[in-house]
């Protein structure tokens, strides 16, 4: 094999032959917001949790499509669901039903 | 004189009444002794079985509740007032009120006189053995007038069933005309009714009619009055002397009989279970489960009247008005899980069906405890909040002294910086020592998670910030956010602190002169904050200062029946497009005076209206949408 100097980093390899469709799809029709989050990033910005402890609902969307449930619920544990995220998503997303429903499909084993 | 006490004395061996039907029985009474022998066990079955569901300590307390004087002479008040009269409904729409007193109160009165002519005249039948159940029901058919014994004593009684009848037959006759149109009587939608509210609602407009007939033809028998004597005399002039009256008396018992054997499953169930609510209400005991024990009594007492429909926010779109508490209440009692579900996560808890509701129905109360049985069990990790290095907020350690005051702004009205920063120029104009608690951002107050149902993790954050506002020393906790008010008041239990919202503290800091303000004629109208003013009664507070600094104009609705400026944080499913809705027709209600300025006193709000107006195309005057704090800043 040739050195190209680089490798990929082997804990954040994607793996989307794990991605559940399934699962999506059921948080999708629970809170169809899923869909429209762009990742700017706002929520994460304001998140009063996350002045605590990692907590980014925009990297637990990130986190789920790239079929890492686990990290995507690590990321939103620590949430308090006070709302400013939805006050400032741009894209108006229901953003604490959407952590909600996160949270009630992918710690369901 | 003499002839007088004669002839009272002669009538006095002779008895007034005599019993018609010596055997007290009938087989027309049949129909309706099954119908409330069926009803009377249902009731006394159920009242067994909830009072069993409610925990022990709790029913300890409903017992003591009776013997305390207050709650009694509460309880007394609030049975006449809410069950008999229906004083709240007669506050709020006349007409309706008339309507429902007027077949509560009126048919309570015609059982309680039938009962006691049944005493004063043959008090052998009130025994149950002999008839109790029916005899003063029916009391008419069976008895017989003794004719020219015509004393004032049942002359008296004969007006006054009359009279009551009378009463409820005008108010039967507006139930009527509400089916067709509700808007008359002050109601723009009715809730749809279930087969069983059909067969009761029928049989209840028929019972009274029915009555009219089967008294008036026995009338010439059994006695009457300025109603029945008169068609009693029509029936005869029709149908010659003789009259046929069993057909009458049978439909009559028909009917009492189906009215009360549908009660149970029909909306008609509250005229009872009111009484129950009443009593488990004033004895302070709280649901804790939307379905078992006090939550059953608070559904059976919904009455399904739908005044909720008119209050909800949500019924600007006719597709979410199956969203209101009456229809919530109605799935609750149908156990339709996932109907129930959908119901309470998308309701805004704006509160104002419970302020409106003539039962005291708390029906937010029991969505929030829906919410707690999906969500609660919810993982979370909050072990960050007891970290003690690094991670508590910072400004606890930069308290020099133990300070007056602790503003806690919270979290949203950081995103809104300028009531921040009209509340601290306030303080240092009024010279207020003050700390600011959460200058570098602090934790959530947990009424979010509250209302998300996630009751446990509240807890976790408000013992977070119990701590921190205990180490801080202050006297007195000023917050500008109602959301975080609410709770800080209700389930903080913060012993010796004053925890007040800026309006009123800002309201004192005016009124003992400290706080100097110009008055200008600007005009302004104030929006009340569902979680300020229905959530925590605090109406009159910003009103009062707002009125020293200008012109204050009413909006088409106010006080605790102000819309929901549709940002709450209550709903859980509401869309944006649907919440867009409900800030338009809020603001609607706010414009109608046409004011400068929307004051308010709530982040949420602010923001809120602050979209909306900008998003408003039809608005001709340019409107400001302001915070109280910036407002009273400005003059």
């Amino acid at each position: 094999m040739v050195d190209f100097g680089f490798g990929l980093v082997p804990s954040s390899r994607i793996n989307l032959d794990l991605f559940d469709k399934e699962k999506y799809e059921e948080l999708a029709a629970m809170e169809p917001d899923v869909r429209i989050c762009m990742a700017c990033g706002s929520c994460t910005a304001v998140c009063t949790a996350g002045k605590f402890v990692p907590t980014s609902l925009r990297e637990a969307i990130e986190a789920i499509k790239n079929a890492n449930p686990e990290k995507a619920l690590q990321m939103l544990e620590s949430c308090q669901f006070c709302g400013k995220c939805s006050m400032v998503c741009p894209r108006g997303i229901n953003t604490r039903h959407l952590i909600l429903s996160i949270t009630k499909v992918y710690s369901q084993k | 004189m003499t002839p007088l006490i004669n002839l009272l004395a002669a009538q006095a061996e002779v008895p007034e009444v005599i019993d018609r039907i010596p055997s007290g029985f009938s087989y027309f009474v049949i129909p309706f002794t099954v119908g409330i022998v069926f009803f009377l066990c249902w009731i006394g079955v159920g009242c067994v079985r909830l009072l069993r569901a409610v925990p022990r300590t709790d029913r300890l307390r409903l017992w003591k509740s009776l013997f305390i004087p207050k709650t009694a002479a509460k309880n007394i008040k609030e049975l006449f007032c809410d069950c008999l009269f229906h004083v709240k409904i007669w506050q709020r729409k006349p007409l309706l009120g008339y309507m429902h007193s007027a077949i509560a109160f009126g048919w309570f009165m015609i059982i309680i006189l039938g009962h006691i002519e049944v005493a004063l005249f043959v008090p052998a039948r009130l025994n149950v053995t002999r008839g109790g159940l029916f005899y003063p029901i029916f009391y008419r058919y069976f008895v017989w007038m003794n004719p020219g014994h015509t004393t004032l004593r049942g002359a008296f009684f004969f007006f006054l069933m009359d009279f009551f009848l009378l009463y409820i037959l005008s108010g039967i006759a507006l139930a009527v005309f509400k089916r067709f149109r509700s808007i008359v009587l002050g109601m723009r939608h009715t809730t749809k009714p279930s087969f069983a509210d059909r067969v009761a609602l029928y049989s209840l407009w028929m019972i009274f009619p029915l009555r009219l007939l089967a008294e008036s033809f026995t009338a010439d028998l059994s006695g009457g009055s300025f109603l029945t004597i008169p068609v009693n005399q029509f029936w005869h002039f029709l149908f010659g002397d003789k009259l046929w009256f069993m057909p009458c008396w049978w439909a009559y018992s028909i009917c009492l009989g189906l009215f009360f054997a549908a009660m149970p499953f029909s909306r008609y169930m509250h005229i009872l279970t009111e009484v129950l609510w009443i009593l488990l209400r004033n004895a302070g005991i709280k649901p804790n489960h939307p379905r078992k024990g006090v939550a059953e009594a608070e559904i059976y007492a919904c009455s399904s009247c739908g005044l909720c429909l008119d209050a909800c926010p949500m019924n600007v779109q006719k597709k979410n008005l199956k969203f209101s508490s009456v229809y919530f209440i109605r799935f609750l009692r149908r156990h339709n899980e996932k109907k129930i579900n959908a119901i309470a996560d998308k309701c805004l808890m704006c509160d104002k069906c419970h302020a409106l509701c003539p039962v005291g129905v708390d029906a937010p109360a029991l969505r929030r405890a829906q919410r707690a049985t999906v969500n609660n069990s919810l993982p979370y990790d909050y072990s960050y909040l007891g970290c003690p290095e690094g991670m508590v907020p910072e400004p606890i350690q930069t308290y020099s002294s133990n300070p007056e005051v602790l503003y806690f702004a919270g979290c949203m009205s950081h995103l809104t910086p300028r009531i921040i920063k009209s509340v601290e120029k306030i303080f240092k104009a009024a010279g207020v020592e003050y700390a600011f608690a959460d200058r570098d951002g602090g934790i959530c107050c947990g009424r979010p998670l509250m209302l998300a149902g996630k009751t446990d993790a509240a807890a976790a954050t408000i013992a977070a910030n119990k701590k921190m506002i205990q180490e801080s020393g202050c006297s007195t906790l000023v917050l500008s956010c109602p959301i975080c008010f609410k709770i800080f008041k209700e389930e903080y239990h913060l012993e010796g602190i004053k925890v007040v919202h800026y309006t009123q503290f800002i309201n004192e800091l005016i009124a003992s002169g400290r706080l100097k303000v110009e008055k200008t004629d600007r005009k302004m109208v104030y929006h009340d904050p569902c979680e300020l003013g229905r959530g925590c009664g605090v109406y009159l507070e910003p009103r009062a200062a707002l009125s020293q600094v200008g012109t204050l104009v009413k909006a088409s609705k106010e006080y605790d029946e102000s819309i929901c400026c549709g940002g709450s944080l209550g709903s859980l499913t509401l869309d944006t497009h649907d919440r867009a809705k409900i800030s338009e027709s809020s603001l609607d209600s706010l414009l109608v005076g046409k004011p400068e300025t929307i004051v308010t006193a709530c982040p949420l709000c602010l923001k809120t209206f602050s979209e909306a107006v900008s998003n408003a195309k039809y608005l001709t005057e340019p409107v400001q949408v302001k915070d109280f704090a910036e407002v009273v800043c400005e003059h």
